[in-house]
């Protein structure tokens, strides 16, 4: 199961298009550092540190912070996205009362199927839940990118893992395919294999294509090797 | 379950079953006199929104109008249907208690704690994404499940439904989701010392092969001290909960791999000290129950010594500092606590739920510092 080659580089001849826990830790500060860097007027991201088990106190870590190899369980915490923050969001429907709604994002590592799960919940200012059809009424092109997704993954709801409570997710049962697909048309994997730092990066530009969230392209080129 | 003919302790855990006292919640009630509870024994291989079509009729005369939307709480905590009954029981009631008094709720669906779930088509996606998902951790793809026929499917999940097992085990085991190293046999019978001795006996030979094994571990966390398990104080919240969906890593290393193993794997901050030269000096020792206890879900166990636990735990954890003291009270599955020396393999093969998930309840005490 081991994917890293050497210096955290991934040999694409071998590989199942999953990662390990650390890995993920290594590719989620990477993700963090540029998503925080370049999108300056999208909501930040932030590291949070879920304890696996109850009794060790939780620590916020930094998200360019070294990680232990004892991480216990982290996620990434995006909040506070706005229909505006997504493309075709500012054709949007008005809801009746005017209520902006709110979007929150976590990325959560699945170590049955080895590789990040996007969760997600939209809400109203006052905290009310939206359900799905509300969520695809206000970004219409949600159901158009599921569509074209939909051999990759759909959406389902499922109790996010920390926070024991009913959130929409992405299913991570395709993931590893398309991340197989997207790294083997990498232009480095000649030059002694594709950086696991670019994990994230490559996993978000087809997961987040479904919200078509405004991502400047810098964020995508490529990590340095 | 990879072999072809169903073991004594594998009969044993699908023939379990909870006896339930289900009370129609009072908001709901708008005949006098109020209806019955009504009694129904739930398989613990089972979910509860499969017992709908057996409850609804007790009460479907007093519900008010409506559509049903239905779920089920233990004492104020609204339940998470997709959790098998029998691990509910064993995680949510310390005590066992006969019959499991639960209520039922037909409208009002709490949205905001309990996923959606729309009667038996529900629960069967939710299964089979259950069975797809461990058979990715075992196979690294998905594909025999994905691949079964749908005449397969049907039937892999009417035997479920009905408790059938030899009828489970014809299509399950055309899944070739069996994990090898269980070349015992245990006959089990009636006679608790004649399970004893055939455990110890089948240990030598109890290798496994390498590889990941589906677990679900649920960890229900007590800031009390409690000398009994009766006295552990309700779960009134998830939050209390800590569930814990991660597969154990076997390594094909010749040795033995215990439950206690793989307790140990799994929450690794409860055995701080690994340098320790004997594996059963390491664990807290679990009694099992007597034989009767596969039968169903038996408390019956013998006492533990909670102060032994404790102190054991707490010498592993002076060398290294914790800012709380845990202690591990109570391991339970299939409504049983198992020794912590049993084969891994033996408990998976013959323990495991037919999703092929092995459902492991914890009560972990933990103990708040000191401030001064």
């Amino acid at each position: 199961m081991t994917t890293l080659s050497n210096q955290g580089k991934i040999d694409i001849s071998c590989w199942d298009g999953t990662i390990s826990q650390h890995e993920f830790h290594t590719a989620a500060s990477a993700f963090a550092e540029r998503w925080n860097k370049f999108n300056a007027a999208l909501p930040q991201c932030s590291w949070v540190a879920r304890p696996k088990s109850p009794y060790l106190s939780s620590t916020s870590k930094e998200s360019c912070g070294g990680g232990d190899d004892k991480e216990g369980e982290e996620e990434l915490s995006c909040s506070r996205f706005q229909e505006d923050d997504f493309i075709d969001g500012a054709t949007m429907l008005q809801n009746h009362d005017d209520a902006s709604h709110h979007y929150d994002f976590h990325v959560v590592y699945n170590a049955s199927y080895r590789v990040p799960v996007l969760y997600f919940r939209a809400y109203c200012s006052d905290g009310r839940t939206l359900v799905l059809d509300d969520v695809e009424k206000s970004i219409p092109a949600i159901s158009a990118k599921l569509l074209m997704l939909s051999k990759w993954t759909f959406i389902t709801q499922e109790d996010h893992p920390y926070l024991n409570c009913p959130w929409y997710t992405l299913h991570p049962c395709g993931t590893s395919e398309w991340m197989k697909m997207l790294f083997s048309y990498e232009p480095a994997v000649d030059h002694g294999g594709v950086a696991v730092a670019k994990y994230l990066v490559s996993w978000f530009s087809v997961a987040g294509q479904v919200f078509g969230l405004k991502i400047p392209f810098e964020m995508l080129s490529s990590i340095g090797n | 379950m990879g072999s072809k003919t169903a073991t004594e302790a594998q009969k044993y855990v699908w023939e379990g079953a909870i006896p339930l006292q289900i009370h129609l919640h009072e908001s709901e009630v708008t005949t006098l006199p109020s209806p019955s509870p009504a009694l129904i024994l739930a398989p613990r291989i089972g979910y509860l929104p499969l017992l709908v079509p057996q409850i609804k009729p007790f009460f479907s005369s007093t519900l008010p109008p409506g559509s049903d939307t239905v779920w089920f709480e233990y004492q104020g905590l609204p339940l998470k249907w997709y959790i098998p009954t029998g691990v509910l029981y064993d995680l949510l009631c310390a005590e066992p208690e006969r019959p499991w008094n639960l209520t039922v709720h037909f409208r009002g669906y709490p949205g905001n704690i309990l996923t959606p779930c729309e009667g038996e088509d529900s629960v069967k996606w939710s299964f089979i994404n259950s069975l797809k998902e461990a058979a990715y951790i075992v196979n690294g793809n998905c594909k025999n499940v994905m691949n079964m026929s749908q005449s397969d499917q049907s039937e892999l999940w009417r035997s479920v439904l009905n408790g059938n097992l030899e009828a489970y085990i014809r299509v399950s085991s055309k899944l070739k989701l069996g994990l090898g190293g269980d070349d015992f046999s245990i006959k089990l019978n009636t006679s608790s010392l004649k399970y004893r001795q055939s455990a110890a006996d089948a240990e030598a030979s109890a290798t496994i092969k390498a590889g990941r094994i589906p677990i679900r571990l649920y960890v229900r966390r007590v800031n009390e001290d409690f000398d009994d398990v009766e006295d552990a104080p309700l779960v009134d919240n998830w939050d209390k909960v800590s569930y814990i969906n991660h597969p154990v890593e076997i390594h094909d290393n010749g040795k033995c791999f215990t439950l206690g193993d793989a307790v140990k794997a799994l929450l690794p901050e409860l055995f701080p000290d690994k340098s320790l030269p004997n594996d059963s000096m390491s664990l807290p020792q679990v009694e099992d129950g007597e034989g009767s206890a596969l039968e169903e879900a038996s408390d019956t166990g013998s006492a533990r010594s909670p102060e032994d636990t404790g102190e054991l735990v707490r010498e592993c954890q002076d060398s290294c500092s914790l800012s709380e003291t845990a202690d591990v009270k109570l391991i339970r599955i299939q409504g049983i606590e198992p020794k912590l020396e049993i084969p891994f393999a033996w408990v998976v093969n013959n323990l495991m739920n037919p999703e092929h998930f092995l459902h492991i309840s914890v009560y972990v005490r933990v103990q708040e510092p000191i401030t001064v």
